[in-house]
């Protein structure tokens, strides 16, 4: 997958997960919990999208480097390269 | 101390009124709308796909949830919480209660359920099944899903309410127990406001389904409408349905001073236990817990206008039921007898609430709803003044007597009486 699929992927998700919220101007650099609403829970349910969809773990640790759309797709983008 | 009348003399504070319904049935999504179809014979059974089984017949409801819910909080919560912020809100609106303006920690919900928990269990072991059944495919959501108090814990968080919220589980006698707990908690001052009744999301789940079958009780009919027939000679079961009924419940003398609809007053309930079987009802527990409802609220049998049976439509069942209404009312019982289930099927925790429900408006209108689908009338359930297939208009109704009995040998009687200072 190419970085601009991956954020295409990354944007779905969260659509799916906040089916109230205009994604339209979301900011890659801007944390996406700044942007929209978004708790903990709803976080957890873009790992389990990736874990299903894509058989990709995220790592605890790691969480954080979701943080921005941007460091979401930085972040995957080596993990999902032969998807 | 009881009054010339039967009825024991309480002060304003230690009685307590229905002030507010909100529900949803398979035939209705508000009391007149309901009221309007069971008056009219309007049923709304039909054909329902459930995972593993097929096409099953069940009674469905069509309340618009984004109505008081965000699409988020659909994707999040239950289908018994949405029940619930549907019913709670639709009351609290009849009631014309503006929670901005009370003490919401004085606010109380209280919902009878026969079970919570299947649904969303079943849901997520096919979940991971689609994943080898690898665990670490189960959600983070099914925790605060399946907790026992989350449909009234979903209200709370929709309403803003912060008072005390719980589920009764009572079986099939859980809508009777939660407006029973309501009073209850008013009584002992624990709160201003309770929000009691019953829900049920049973029909999202095919164990109930699977289990009624296995157990030879599940209703088969080749018109879906007629699958339902309390008293019937030929019935074969019960339909599983979901809905869900809350009452407004306030002590009569806050509802006099804000002006309130007083739409009943909660004048006796009992709840009591057969300890005697799993499964099998027995009419000696239901007619003491008749017996007690009506000592409690200093009532004679002769009182009673409508008895509202819990009868499912099961061979087993019905007799026991129509036998302890004979045992306490006598052969020939003043009292008229209807049924609610024939319309919308059994709405398992919800039930009592809304079969009580679909009855009060009878206070005013003195039109008892009719007993649908009895065209083989079983003996033993014959009484002189069953309400049959069409509603009857009566001279006056002061006292509605409903009966909810559940699985586990729980009974529950409650009493209420039309209003009048």
């Amino acid at each position: 997958m190419t970085a601009s699929q991956i954020r295409a992927v990354i944007l779905e998700v969260i659509g799916q997960i906040l089916p109230d919220e205009d994604l339209s101007h979301l900011k890659g650099d801007v944390r996406i919990r700044d942007q929209v609403e978004m708790d903990s829970m709803d976080f957890l349910d873009i790992i389990m999208e990736l874990r299903k969809r894509y058989g990709i773990e995220v790592p605890e640790d790691d969480y954080m480097k979701l943080a921005t759309l941007d460091s979401a797709v930085a972040y995957l983008e080596p993990r999902m390269a032969h998807l | 101390m009881v009054a010339p009348g039967g009825v024991r003399r309480l002060n304003d504070r230690d009685r307590i009124v229905i002030t507010g319904v909100g529900l949803t049935a398979p035939n209705g999504n508000n009391l007149l709308e309901y009221r309007t179809h069971l008056v009219n014979v309007k049923s709304c059974i039909r054909k329902f796909n459930v995972r593993f089984m097929g096409d099953v017949i069940a009674g469905v409801c069509d309340f618009d949830p984004l109505k008081y819910q965000k699409k988020k909080d659909l994707r999040r919560g239950t289908r018994a919480g949405s029940t619930s912020i549907y019913s709670c809100q639709e009351a609290v609106a009849d009631a014309g209660l503006d929670l901005a303006s009370i003490d919401r920690s004085r606010v109380g919900i209280f919902i009878g359920i026969t079970e919570h928990g299947n649904v969303d269990t079943e849901k997520q072991i096919y979940e991971i099944s689609q994943f080898n059944y690898d665990t670490k495919f189960v959600s983070h959501h099914y925790n605060p899903r399946i907790v026992a108090n989350n449909p009234a814990g979903e209200v709370t968080l929709n309403m803003g309410i912060t008072g005390p919220h719980y589920t009764l589980g009572a079986a099939c006698a859980g809508g009777n127990m939660g407006l029973i707990q309501g009073c209850q908690m008013l009584k002992l001052d624990e709160v201003d406001v309770a929000l009691g009744g019953g829900v049920s999301e049973t029909i999202h789940a095919f164990g109930a389904f699977a289990s009624f079958r296995s157990e030879g009780a599940l209703a088969a009919h080749e018109d879906p409408e007629k699958a339902c027939r309390p008293f019937d000679r030929d019935r074969n079961g019960v339909v599983v349905s979901e809905g869900g009924c809350i009452f407004v419940l306030e002590r009569l003398d806050a509802a006099l001073a804000r002006s309130a609809r007083i739409y009943g007053e909660v004048v006796g309930y009992a709840m009591n236990s057969d300890a005697l079987d799993f499964i099998l009802p027995d009419s000696g527990g239901q007619a003491r817990c008749m017996s007690l409802a009506l000592r409690k609220a200093g009532l004679s049998p002769d009182a009673i206008s409508i008895i509202n049976t819990h009868a499912t439509g099961t061979p087993q069942g019905d007799p026991q039921e129509c036998k302890a209404i004979r045992q306490v009312f006598g052969d020939n019982p003043r009292a008229y007898i209807n049924n609610t289930k024939c319309m919308i099927g059994h709405t398992m925790g919800a039930a009592a609430a809304l079969e009580l429900a679909g009855n009060l408006p009878s206070f005013q209108d003195r039109v008892v709803h009719p007993t649908i689908n009895v065209d083989h009338l079983d003996p033993d359930c014959a009484f002189d003044t069953l309400v049959l297939n069409k509603a009857r208009k009566v001279d006056k109704v002061d006292y509605i007597l409903k009966n909810a009995f559940g699985m586990l040998g729980i009974n529950s009687t409650v009493i209420v009486k039309r209003f009048e200072r």
